[in-house]
C-alpha cells in the first residue's frame, strides 16, 4: 500500500461517484419530504383531545428519536421478510427515515407553534375564528418563518446520514465508493473523493440556512416593532 | 422459539455487545468534550490563525458524514502509515466529529455570557487566562449543557456506526446474531430496546442531573 494520491485512477472513478452522488440527493430529497409529512403526523398526534393517545404518540416519538438509525434500518429492512412482507432496501430505507427524522421534525414543528405569541390563539378566539382559519391564516403564517431554519438543519442531516443507506445495500455514494474500493482494493481516493463531494454539497446548503436564517430573524424583528 | 429462550441463549452476547457500546460511549464522550472546550475557545479567540484553524476543523467534521469519516480513519490512514484498531476509529472519528458540533455550542456559550461579566472582569483588571477560568467558563455550563445533553444523546445513537468498522458493539452483537437465526425482529428489537433503556433511563437523567448541579453552583455563586 502506498500513500500516494492517483489522479488517473481518481478520474476514472469520478463519473461513478458523481451519477451515485445523484442518488444520495434522491434519497435525502425523497427522505426528507415523507419525514416532513410524517413530523406533521406526530406533531397532530401529541395535540389529539385525548390524553392517552397523546402519551403513547409521545411516547413513540421518544424511543424512535432515542434509537440508532442503522438498526432501525436493519429492523424494518430485515424484519419484514420474517413475516412474509419483503421490502425493497429502497423502500424501507425511505420508511426508516421517514419515521426517525419525522420525530425530529415534529419537534421542529412543536418549537414553532409554541413560538408564536398566546396572544395571536386568544384573538383568533375573541374574533370567533375556526380551528381551521386559525391555522391557516393566523397561527401557520406566523410559525413557518421560525420552522425554516431547523427544518433545513434536518436536511442537510438526512443528507449526512445516506451514507448509512449502503448497509442495507441501498446504491448511493458511499455504497459506490465502497464497491469501487473494494474492486480496485484502493480506498484512499474513493473514500477521500466522498468526503469531499459531501463537503462540497453541504457546506453551501448550511451557509444558505444560515442566510436564510438570518433573513428570517430580520424579518421578524420588523414584525415584532 | 418463544422470545425467553432466545433472550436465554443470545441475551448474554447481547450485554457484553452492550459493555462495549458502553466503553465507546464514555471514551467518545470525554473526547468530544476535551476538543469542544479547546475548539470552542479557540473559536472565540482574537487570534484569525487562531480562529482560522478552529472554523475550519469545524466546517470539515460537520460538513462530511461520520460514516465518511469513520471509514476514512479506519481504511484510509493505513495508507499513511497509520493504523488504528477499529475500537480507536471509532472513538476518534466520533469524538472528533462530535467536538465539532459541541465547539460551535460552546462558542454559542461563552457569547451568552453577559456583557457585564465581561466588563466587570475588565474593570478588575483580571488577565485574559484568569477572566476566562475563572468568570467565563463556570457560568457557560448552565447555558451549554441542555444542547449538550442532546448531543450526548447524539452520540449514544451514533455509536452504533463502529460496528461497522468491526467494533464488536451492540448493533455488531445483533447484525450477527441475526446472521445465525434470522430472527430479525428479536435480536434487533432487543437492540432498540437496550439502546433505548441506556437512554432514557440512565444517560438522559444523569445529564438532567447535570444540568441541575449546573445550575444550583451558579445560583450559588451569585448570592
Amino acid at each position: 500500500m502506498n500513500a500516494e494520491w492517483k489522479w488517473d485512477f481518481a478520474f476514472q472513478i469520478l463519473p461513478k461517484l458523481l451519477w451515485a452522488t445523484l442518488n444520495t440527493i434522491m434519497a435525502a430529497g425523497i427522505g426528507y419530504a415523507i419525514a416532513s409529512v410524517v413530523g406533521l403526523l406526530f406533531l397532530l398526534g401529541q395535540r389529539t383531545p385525548y390524553r392517552v393517545i397523546n402519551i403513547i404518540v409521545r411516547e413513540i416519538v421518544e424511543f424512535i428519536r432515542s434509537t440508532p438509525l442503522l438498526i432501525q434500518l436493519f429492523f424494518v429492512y430485515f424484519v419484514g421478510p420474517q413475516f412474509g412482507i419483503v421490502l425493497s432496501a429502497w423502500v424501507s430505507a425511505m420508511i426508516t427515515i421517514g419515521l426517525h427524522f419525522g420525530t425530529y421534525l415534529s419537534e421542529v414543528y412543536r418549537g414553532a407553534l409554541e413560538g408564536v405569541p398566546k396572544t395571536q390563539w386568544e384573538a383568533c378566539r375573541a374574533l370567533n375564528f375556526s380551528t381551521i382559519y386559525t391555522y391557516k391564516r393566523i397561527i401557520f403564517p406566523q410559525a413557518f418563518p421560525i420552522a425554516i431554519p431547523g427544518m433545513g438543519n434536518y436536511l442537510v442531516g438526512i443528507f449526512k446520514d445516506t451514507p448509512l443507506l449502503s448497509t442495507i445495500g441501498v446504491a448511493e455514494l458511499f455504497h459506490a465508493a465502497t464497491a469501487v474500493g473494494g474492486y480496485h482494493y484502493r480506498y484512499l481516493e474513493p473514500y477521500t473523493m466522498v468526503g469531499i463531494i459531501f463537503l462540497i454539497l453541504s457546506i453551501p446548503a448550511a451557509v444558505g440556512i444560515r442566510k436564510l436564517e438570518r433573513s428570517v430573524n430580520k424579518a421578524q424583528g420588523k414584525t415584532k416593532q | 422459539m418463544s422470545y425467553f429462550s432466545f433472550l436465554a441463549e443470545h441475551g448474554s452476547t447481547l450485554l457484553l455487545g452492550t459493555v462495549t457500546t458502553l466503553k465507546v460511549l464514555v471514551c467518545a464522550t470525554i473526547l468530544y468534550v476535551i476538543i469542544s472546550i479547546i475548539f470552542g475557545l479557540m473559536r472565540v479567540s482574537n487570534n484569525s490563525v487562531i480562529q482560522g484553524v478552529a472554523t475550519v476543523y469545524i466546517e470539515f467534521f460537520r460538513g462530511t458524514s461520520l460514516l465518511v469519516q469513520l471509514f476514512w480513519f479506519y481504511y484510509v490512514l493505513p495508507f499513511f502509515g497509520i493504523s488504528l484498531e477499529a475500537f480507536t476509529a471509532g472513538v476518534v472519528a466520533i469524538g472528533m466529529n462530535f467536538g465539532a458540533y459541541g465547539a460551535e455550542i460552546v462558542r454559542g456559550g461563552i457569547l451568552a455570557v453577559p456583557k457585564g461579566q465581561w466588563e466587570g472582569a475588565h474593570a478588575l483588571n483580571f488577565s485574559p487566562f484568569k477572566r476566562m477560568k475563572n468568570i467565563i467558563i463556570p457560568q457557560i455550563f448552565p447555558i451549554i449543557l441542555p444542547p449538550a445533553a442532546n448531543l450526548t444523546v447524539e452520540l449514544l445513537k451514533a455509536t452504533a456506526l463502529v460496528a461497522l468498522v468491526t467494533v464488536v458493539d451492540l448493533t455488531f452483537e445483533a447484525k450477527q446474531i441475526n446472521a445465525i437465526t434470522w430472527l430479525s425482529a428479536q435480536c434487533f428489537g432487543t437492540a432498540l430496546i437496550i439502546y433505548y433503556i441506556i437512554s432514557r433511563f440512565f444517560l438522559v437523567p444523569f445529564l438532567r442531573w447535570l444540568e441541575v448541579l449546573a445550575a444550583r453552583k451558579v445560583g450559588k455563586e451569585k448570592t
